[in-house]
């Protein structure tokens, strides 16, 4: 998995709230069998006509998101289907951090096998960034991981809260099934205890 | 020993290793598998050499790409969609899992096959590539989606990383009022509590309410439970929860069917248990409900208006205007008024026998409005013969529905199954989310009852009135 410890880049802002796993990659996209390639369909819906044309208004079609790396948006981010198409897409376009007030479970948890860190920050913490990303490209935002601290162009540092298990796999860029598979002496004695107790399952 | 939750006793059997932090592993007695979320897992076993740990424990089947017309057999025309089946096909085969194919009569949703089959059991882990596995928790059993990392993370290793989440209790108190159905109490749950209120929880589902339903009612409720943001749902058994069990394909048999009912029976959250949240619902206050926006959330009973985002307050207001002019709704109109142009009748929350059946006393003898598309499509293949064998075929098929084959179908319009924009459509399923059933279709999620009620007035209607 791709590292993850500081980037410093262009936030595009999305305030809606529930924004869901189906508007970040709908499903016609579901269909590959592949993990590339997703990025030009991310928010295919709001991002393109019937046609297939861009749609100007569309943050991210807008001339200053079009390299955003971070995305300021509302509550419950990620809501849902399970798909990890979602963070696939969000990776694949070239974002890298999400910033919202709250994130559904598992698309939570699936941002962080994929080198994408979800920050949550209180409403009135992401207002200030929606405002920062409003001013554009001008206004780049600084996330570091290892500090924990989200930093605006104007000096302001914010800091986040993180598991420190998922911080740690992020900045190292680990593979949880390499370190799961370390434990497989005490999964072979769970197995044995567990069949002896319930041999039914 | 300190009292503990259902959802503590099930996490507590199923620890293998906790680290200092809380991070856990969790062992996972059943995977459930199906196309779209486990191709780019398999492909990732093959390219570190890693093979299926528990194979017998891992049970696939596609549902969301197959298409529903009488006609499949022929194959699937769509070629992306086809070789996803057929990657599965070769997976399942390669690895050696329990495989469902396509033209096995027991194929279907992956969340109806599973407990049809008997591989859900009380007291198991249950996880699967989908965010509806919830489902599984009407059985008292721990169940929740997850992504296809972690599909492959299961694969590899049987396990799972999880911190514990925390416990919320919805109690349902008292009895229903007639036409009042499970899906009405899930959907009102999540009016109440947003689609956000059980995020970090694993949410019981308690009360006479829920003790009085079914087990497709149960499995109804508990599917929903991640519409309202929490990762499982769960239902304590008991005699009705085990009499469904009993004699299921892969439940046990004999003398394990005796062990199993012994441990089964010690699955209940203890009196004194400490709860997070508590939220409690009066079953006699629930009416039949439908939703109005793009957000499972959006919740009125049948006889309200639709509401004016002026009466939502912050990121909500904004929704609810984006909602109106998405759904091509006025504030301010009856529910009742709203013309429909679709019916659909199915999914994994409402395509189990018992909805077919609720459709059918509603149906039985009527038409449906003329010029109206009203599709079937049972959970099952299973689900289907029953249907047939009950008679109950024969009844949508008179009254102008079609009868489709098992699959997701038009709950997300992965196959040909869609909405066009502006379509308006009475649906049975789960998410009424802007593109859910096709791009620029219009969705209201509602019982079975009340989706076969809209078919015949061709308007959103209140089922009551034709009791
Ligand atoms: S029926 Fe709908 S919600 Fe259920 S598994 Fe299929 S697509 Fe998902």
């Amino acid at each position: 998995m791709e590292k993850f410890t500081k980037i410093s880049g262009i936030a595009a802002p999305m305030p809606m709230i529930n924004i869901d796993t189906d508007m970040i990659i709908p499903k016609q996209f579901l269909k590959t069998i592949k993990r590339s390639g997703l990025g030009v369909n991310l928010f295919d819906e709001m991002r393109y006509d019937d046609d297939g044309n861009e749609i100007p208004d569309f943050v991210l079609n807008k001339p200053a998101y079009r390299d955003a790396e971070i995305l300021v948006a509302g509550d419950n981010f990620g809501c849902g289907s399970s798909r990890e198409h979602a963070p696939w897409a969000i990776k694949d376009f070239g974002i890298r951090c999400v910033i919202a007030p709250s994130f559904a479970d598992i698309f939570y948890n699936n941002c962080f096998k994929n080198g994408i860190l979800p920050i949550a920050l209180p409403q009135e913490q992401v207002d200030i960034l929606m405002n920062e990303a409003n001013k554009g490209a001008n206004a780049r935002i600084e996330v570091d991981l290892e500090a924990q601290t989200v930093s605006t162009s104007d000096g302001e540092v914010i800091r986040f809260e993180i598991d420190a298990f998922k911080k740690h796999c992020l900045l190292e860029g680990l593979d949880d099934i390499g370190l799961t598979m370390e434990k497989a002496p005490a999964i072979d004695m769970f197995e044995t205890q567990a069949s002896a107790a319930r041999p039914w399952v | 020993m300190s009292p503990k939750t259902l959802y503590d006793k099930i996490w507590d059997a199923h620890l293998v290793h906790e680290a200092e932090d809380g991070t856990s592993l969790i062992y996972i007695d059943r995977h459930l598998v199906h196309e779209v979320t486990s191709p780019q897992a398999f492909e990732g076993l093959r390219m570190t050499g890693r093979t299926v740990r528990a194979p017998q424990r891992t049970i696939a089947v596609p549902d969301h790409n197959v298409p529903t017309t009488l006609d499949r057999a022929k194959g699937i025309e769509n070629p992306e969609s086809r070789i996803q089946v057929e990657a599965l096909d070769k997976n399942a085969a390669d690895f050696g899992i329990h495989y469902y194919p396509v033209s096995d009569i027991r194929q279907g949703i992956v969340h109806i096959v599973g407990p049809e089959q008997g591989w859900t059991l009380p007291g198991m882990t249950v996880v699967c590539g989908d965010s509806h596995t919830a489902t599984h928790g009407a059985f008292g059993a721990l169940a929740h989606g997850i992504g296809t990392s972690e599909v492959e993370h299961v694969l590899a290793t049987q396990t799972l990383i999880q911190r514990k989440a925390k416990n919320m209790k919805v109690e349902i108190t008292g009895k229903l009022a007639p036409g009042v159905t499970a899906k009405d109490i899930t959907l009102s749950v999540i009016g109440k509590t947003g689609t956000a209120g059980g995020t970090g929880y694993v949410i019981e589902y308690c009360g006479e309410a829920i003790r009085s339903l079914s087990m497709e009612g149960r499995m109804t409720v508990c599917n929903m439970a991640i519409e309202g943001g929490a990762r499982a749902g769960l239902i304590a058994p008991d005699e009705t929860t085990f009499a469904y069990c009993m004699g299921r394909p892969h439940a046990p048999k004999g003398a394990q069917w005796e062990a199993a009912l012994a441990w089964w029976k010690t699955l209940y959250s203890d009196d004194d248990a400490h709860w997070d949240k508590v939220v409690t619902l009066k079953g006699e206050d629930i009416a039949p409900v439908v939703t109005w926006g793009t957000s499972p959330e959006d919740v009125l009973p049948i006889t309200a208006n639709i509401p004016a985002p002026e009466d939502f307050s912050g990121g909500k207001a904004d929704a609810a205007k984006r909602s109106l002019e998405y759904m091509g709704l006025t504030a301010g109109t009856p529910l009742s008024e709203v013309e429909i142009d679709t019916v659909f009748i199915g999914s994994c929350t409402n395509g189990r026998i018992e909805d077919l059946r609720a459709a059918a006393e509603i149906l039985k003898g009527k038409k449906i409005k003329e010029g109206l598309r009203a599709m079937i499509v049972p959970g099952s293949g299973l689900v289907r013969a029953q249907a047939e064998e009950e008679g109950l075929a024969d009844i949508f098929i008179e009254a102008g529905f079609e009868w489709r084959l098992a699959g997701c179908s038009m709950c997300l319009a992965m196959n040909p199954d869609q909405l066009s924009p502006g379509e308006r459509c009475a649906a049975t399923s789960n998410r009424n989310f802007e593109g859910r059933q096709g791009r620029g279709g219009r969705t209201h999620l509602m019982s079975p009852a009340m989706a076969a009620a809209a078919a015949v007035t061709g308007r959103l209607t209140d089922v009551r009135e034709m009791m």
